[in-house]
C-alpha cells in the first residue's frame, strides 16, 4: 500500500510531463505538414538544438 | 547534402504534369492577376498564398524553398505538402507576386492563388482546441484505466478504503478533465436544447454528466462500482471522431468572396461635354455612356456605342477565344476588353449585372446544398429518442419491479453510458479521413465529409466544354504549314504579347530573344522591325488579307511585302478527356455536355468525345434549369466545369467538381478539386466515394448490431463498469479498423506519363 503512494503520484506526473509536451507540439505547429515535414528532415541544415 | 537528395529522389511524374499546368495558367485566357491575392501584413511586409500542383517529394520542397528565398527581399517560404500549399512573406514591391509566380512556373510547377481567409484562423484555433481536449482526455482516460484494471484485477485483496482511494483519485482527475475536454459536446447540446431540437451530443452529455455524478455519489458513499473511466473514455474516443471530421473540413475550405473582387470598382463616366470622370460602379445608372479602356474590365452589363474591340467573355460562355466586339453588341459585367477602347451604354445598374447575378445564383445554390442531411445526423435523428425512452424505460421498470431508486438509477446511467454512440461518432469521420486521404494521393481535394456521401449519390454528370473537356487555351493548329523561320519572326513579336493568340504562338516556338521595339496596336496586332524588314503579326485584314480568307480563329505574319502566312489556333481536347469519358459511361453513368460556346464548338467536341446528350450556346441560368429539371425528375446530377460561368450550376448540382486550373470562384463553389492537367481523378473519386459510402453504412450498421447486444445487458442489469469499458472500446476499435480497409485496395492502374 505504502508503495502505492508514492507510484500513483509518479505515474501521473509522468503522464502530465507527456501531456505538456504534447501541448507544446500543438503550439509549435507541428500538425500543420506531417507529410512536408517527413520530407524536410532530410534538407534542414544541422543546427545546435 | 541537399542536391544530393534531390536528385537521388527526382520525381516520378510530377515534372510533366506540372509544367503543363503552369503553362495553362500562365496562359492569357484567363490570366491571373496575383497581386490581387498579395496581403499586406501588419509589419508592413507582403504575404501571399499559392495552391502549387506537381510537388511529391522532399526534391520538390527544397528546390521551391530554396529558389523563392534566393529571391531579393523574400524574408519566409514554405511549402506544405499536406495541403499542397506555399506561404511567402517578402519585403518590399507588391508586384513580386508575378516574379514569384513565374519562377515557380520556371522551375516546372502549376500555381494558383489561394486565398488567405479561405482558411480562417478562427477555424485553426477551434481545431487546436479540439486537438488539446482530445490529448487531455487521452491522458486521463490512460491513467483512470489504469488505476480502475487495479481495482478490478484485485479482486478482494484490495480493501474497502484502498479501493474508496482509488475511486476518489479517478474522481480528482475524471471530474476536472470532463469539465474541460467535454465543453464540445456541452456547447453543442445546449444550443441544440435551446432551438428546442436534438442532436448527438445531447445524449452524449448526459452520459458524461449523469455518469461523472452518480460515480462521485458512489464514491462518497464509499460503494464499489464507479463509471469514471468509462466517461473519460468515452469523451476520449468521441473528441478522435470530432477532430477527424475537423481536420477533413478544414483541408480546403474556400470562400466565394471574389467574384466581387471581378467587378470593377470604378467607371469611367463620360459626361455630356466630353470629359471623363472617374466614378464607383454602384453610381452607375441605366444610360449613362461609360469608357472602357483597353484592358479594363466591363463595370456593368452594357451596349457598345463606338469602336470595335476584342473582349474577353470567357466568364460569360467559358470560351477560350475573344470575341469581336463592334457597336450594337452586348457586353457583360466581368469581361475584359482586351483591344481598343469601347465606348458603352450601360443597360443595367452594377447590382442587375451578370456578375451580380452569378453571385445571387452560386448564393442560393449552396443554401440549398448546405441544407443536405448528412448520414450520421439522420443516424442520430432515430438514435436520440429511442436511447432516451429506453433508458426512462429502464428506470420505470427497475422501480416497478421493486427495486431501490439506486439500483434503477444506475441501470438507467448505465444504459446511457452503453449505448452512447462512440462507434457511431467514429463510424462516419475515420471513413471520410481515410478515403480523403486516399484520394489526395491521387491528386483530389476535397472539400468536405458530406460531398464524398454525395458523390456516392451521382447518375448523372455534366460536363462543361472549354477548360475541362477541352484545355482551354488556344494551340497553334497548322504548325506543319510554317516553316520554322516563319514561327520565330513570328514568337519573336509574340512573346512580348499577353493575346491567346500570341501566347499560343511563343508556347509554340519555345523560349527564345523578343525583337527590339515591338509596338502592340490594339485591335490590330503586334508590329516590328527585324533585321531592317518590317514584320507584322496580327488579324488579317491589317495584314491585307482578303476577308473571305480570313476566320476568327487565325492570325496572320506578315514580313516585309511577302504574302502573309496564316497561322490557325484551336482549342484542344485534354490529354484523358476520351479515356475518361469511356470509362464513365462503362460504369453507367449518364454523360451530357452543355456549353456556353457555339453550337457548332460543342458538337464537335461531344462528337470527338462520344457523349450524345449535348447544347451549345447554354447560358448559366439555362445551365442551372437544366440541373433542376433533372433533379426533379429524382436523379442525382453532378456538374463538372471550370468557367465562372459554371458556377451557379456547380453550387446548385448534388455534387460538383473542377480542375485545379478553374477560376478561383469555380473552385469555391465545387465539392472537389482535381489537381494535374487531366479528369483522371473524376472516375476515381466515385468509385472511392462509392467505397467509402458503403463503408459508412457498414459502420452504422456494426454500430447497431453492437447495441442490439449490449442493450439487453444494460437494461437488465448485468453490465458492470468494466464490461462497460470493454464493449466500448471493442466496438470503436471494430469501426475503426473497417474504416482503414478503406486503405488496402488493389494497385491501380497508373496514368502514364
Amino acid at each position: 500500500m505504502n508503495s502505492l503512494l508514492w507510484l500513483i503520484p509518479i505515474a501521473i506526473v509522468l503522464g502530465l510531463i507527456g501531456l505538456a509536451g504534447f501541448f507544446w507540439t500543438i503550439r509549435n505547429d507541428q500538425y500543420e505538414d506531417p507529410e512536408g515535414d517527413a520530407a524536410r528532415i532530410l534538407h534542414s541544415e544541422d543546427k545546435p538544438l | 547534402m541537399a542536391s544530393i537528395i534531390e536528385n537521388d529522389m527526382g520525381c516520378p511524374s510530377g515534372q510533366d504534369t506540372g509544367l503543363d499546368l503552369a503553362r495553362q495558367s500562365s496562359g492569357a485566357s484567363r490570366s491571373i492577376n496575383y497581386i490581387d491575392f498579395v496581403q499586406t501584413r501588419a509589419d508592413g511586409t507582403h504575404s501571399l498564398n499559392l495552391m502549387v500542383s506537381g510537388v511529391h517529394c522532399a526534391g520538390c520542397v527544397a528546390k521551391i524553398e530554396r529558389n523563392i528565398s534566393a529571391l531579393d527581399g523574400v524574408q519566409f517560404a514554405r511549402m506544405n505538402l499536406s495541403t499542397l500549399r506555399l506561404t511567402i512573406h517578402w519585403t518590399g514591391a507588391k508586384n513580386k507576386a508575378d516574379q514569384i509566380a513565374n519562377l515557380l512556373s520556371s522551375l516546372g510547377y502549376g500555381t494558383q492563388p489561394f486565398d488567405i481567409e479561405l482558411q480562417p484562423l478562427g477555424t485553426k484555433k477551434q481545431l487546436s482546441k479540439l486537438l488539446k481536449a482530445m490529448a487531455v482526455a487521452g491522458f486521463a482516460s490512460a491513467n483512470i484505466m489504469l488505476l480502475s484494471v487495479g481495482v478490478w484485477a484485485s479482486s478482494g485483496e484490495m480493501t474497502d478504503s484502498q479501493q474508496t482511494l482509488m475511486h476518489w483519485i479517478s474522481a480528482l482527475i475524471a471530474i476536472p478533465v470532463v469539465a474541460y475536454s467535454g465543453r464540445v459536446f456541452f456547447a453543442s447540446a445546449w444550443q441544440a436544447l435551446k432551438n428546442r431540437t436534438t442532436n448527438m451530443d445531447v445524449p452524449i452529455s448526459l452520459a458524461l454528466i449523469l455518469a461523472c455524478a452518480l460515480s462521485l455519489y458512489e464514491t462518497i458513499n464509499k460503494n464499489p462500482d464507479t463509471y469514471f473511466d468509462a466517461a473519460v473514455m468515452l469523451c476520449f474516443l468521441l473528441l478522435i471522431g470530432r477532430y477527424l471530421d475537423m481536420r477533413l473540413r478544414l483541408r480546403t475550405g474556400e470562400s466565394a468572396q471574389r467574384l466581387a473582387a471581378m467587378q470593377a470598382h470604378s467607371a469611367n463616366l463620360i459626361l455630356p461635354d466630353g470629359s471623363i470622370k472617374s466614378v464607383r460602379t454602384s453610381q452607375v445608372k441605366p444610360g449613362d455612356l461609360l469608357l472602357i479602356a483597353a484592358g479594363e474590365n466591363v463595370p456593368v452589363d452594357g451596349q457598345i456605342k463606338q469602336g470595335i474591340s476584342e473582349v474577353d467573355a470567357s466568364i460569360a460562355t467559358g470560351e477560350a477565344l475573344p470575341q469581336h466586339a463592334k457597336p450594337g453588341d452586348k457586353v457583360y459585367s466581368g469581361m475584359i476588353n482586351i483591344g481598343a477602347p469601347l465606348q458603352i451604354e450601360a443597360l443595367a445598374v452594377s447590382e442587375d449585372s451578370f456578375l451580380s447575378e452569378i453571385s445571387k445564383m452560386v448564393e442560393a445554390g449552396e443554401q440549398k446544398k448546405s441544407r443536405y442531411v448528412k448520414i450520421a445526423d439522420k443516424a442520430a435523428k432515430a438514435y436520440v429518442p429511442i436511447v432516451h425512452s429506453l433508458a426512462l424505460l429502464t428506470f420505470l421498470g427497475w422501480l416497478m419491479v421493486g427495486g431501490e431508486i439506486r439500483t434503477a438509477m444506475i441501470n438507467a446511467i448505465a444504459v446511457l453510458i452503453i449505448t452512447c454512440p462512440c462507434a457511431l461518432g467514429l463510424a462516419v469521420p475515420a471513413v471520410q479521413i481515410v478515403a480523403a486521404g486516399r484520394l489526395f494521393k491521387k491528386g483530389v481535394l476535397i472539400r468536405s465529409g458530406d460531398a464524398l456521401e454525395r458523390l456516392a449519390k451521382i447518375d448523372n454528370i455534366i460536363f462543361d466544354k472549354t477548360g475541362t473537356l477541352t484545355l482551354g487555351r488556344l494551340a497553334l493548329a497548322n504548325g506543319k504549314d510554317i516553316s520554322k523561320d516563319q514561327l520565330e519572326s513570328a514568337a519573336k513579336l509574340a512573346r512580348a504579347s499577353t493575346h491567346p493568340k500570341a501566347r499560343a504562338v511563343a508556347r509554340a516556338a519555345g523560349k527564345g530573344p523578343l525583337a527590339k521595339d515591338i509596338k502592340e496596336i490594339p485591335g490590330k496586332g503586334l508590329q516590328a522591325i527585324i533585321d531592317g524588314k518590317s514584320v507584322k503579326f496580327g488579324s488579317g485584314s491589317w495584314c491585307g488579307v482578303k476577308r473571305e480568307n480570313d476566320m476568327r480563329n487565325m492570325a496572320w505574319l506578315k514580313i516585309g511585302t511577302r504574302k502573309p502566312v496564316m497561322f490557325e489556333f484551336k482549342d484542344r481536347i485534354r490529354g484523358d478527356s476520351l479515356h475518361v469519358i469511356e470509362q464513365l459511361k462503362d460504369r453507367g453513368y449518364e454523360l451530357e455536355l452543355l456549353s456556353g460556346d457555339t453550337v457548332e464548338m460543342a458538337r464537335t467536341v461531344a462528337q470527338d468525345l462520344g457523349i450524345q446528350k449535348w447544347a451549345g450556346e447554354v447560358s448559366p441560368k439555362d445551365k442551372l434549369a437544366r440541373l433542376g429539371q433533372l433533379q426533379e425528375q429524382g436523379l442525382f446530377p453532378m456538374m463538372v466545369g471550370d468557367g465562372i460561368n459554371d458556377a451557379p450550376a456547380l453550387a446548385a448540382a448534388t455534387a460538383s467538381a473542377s480542375p485545379a486550373t478553374a477560376a478561383m470562384v469555380t473552385r469555391a463553389s465545387s465539392d472537389i478539386i482535381l489537381l494535374g492537367d487531366d479528369l483522371e481523378g473524376l472516375p476515381v473519386v466515385l468509385e472511392v466515394a462509392q467505397k467509402a459510402q458503403q463503408r459508412v453504412k457498414e459502420n452504422l450498421g456494426l454500430a447497431v448490431v453492437y447495441n442490439i447486444l449490449a442493450v439487453p445487458l444494460a437494461v437488465f442489469g448485468f453490465v458492470n463498469p468494466l464490461i462497460a469499458a470493454i464493449a466500448m472500446s471493442l466496438s470503436s476499435l471494430l469501426v475503426t479498423l473497417n474504416a482503414l480497409r478503406m486503405r488496402v485496395t488493389k494497385p491501380e492502374r497508373r496514368p502514364t506519363t
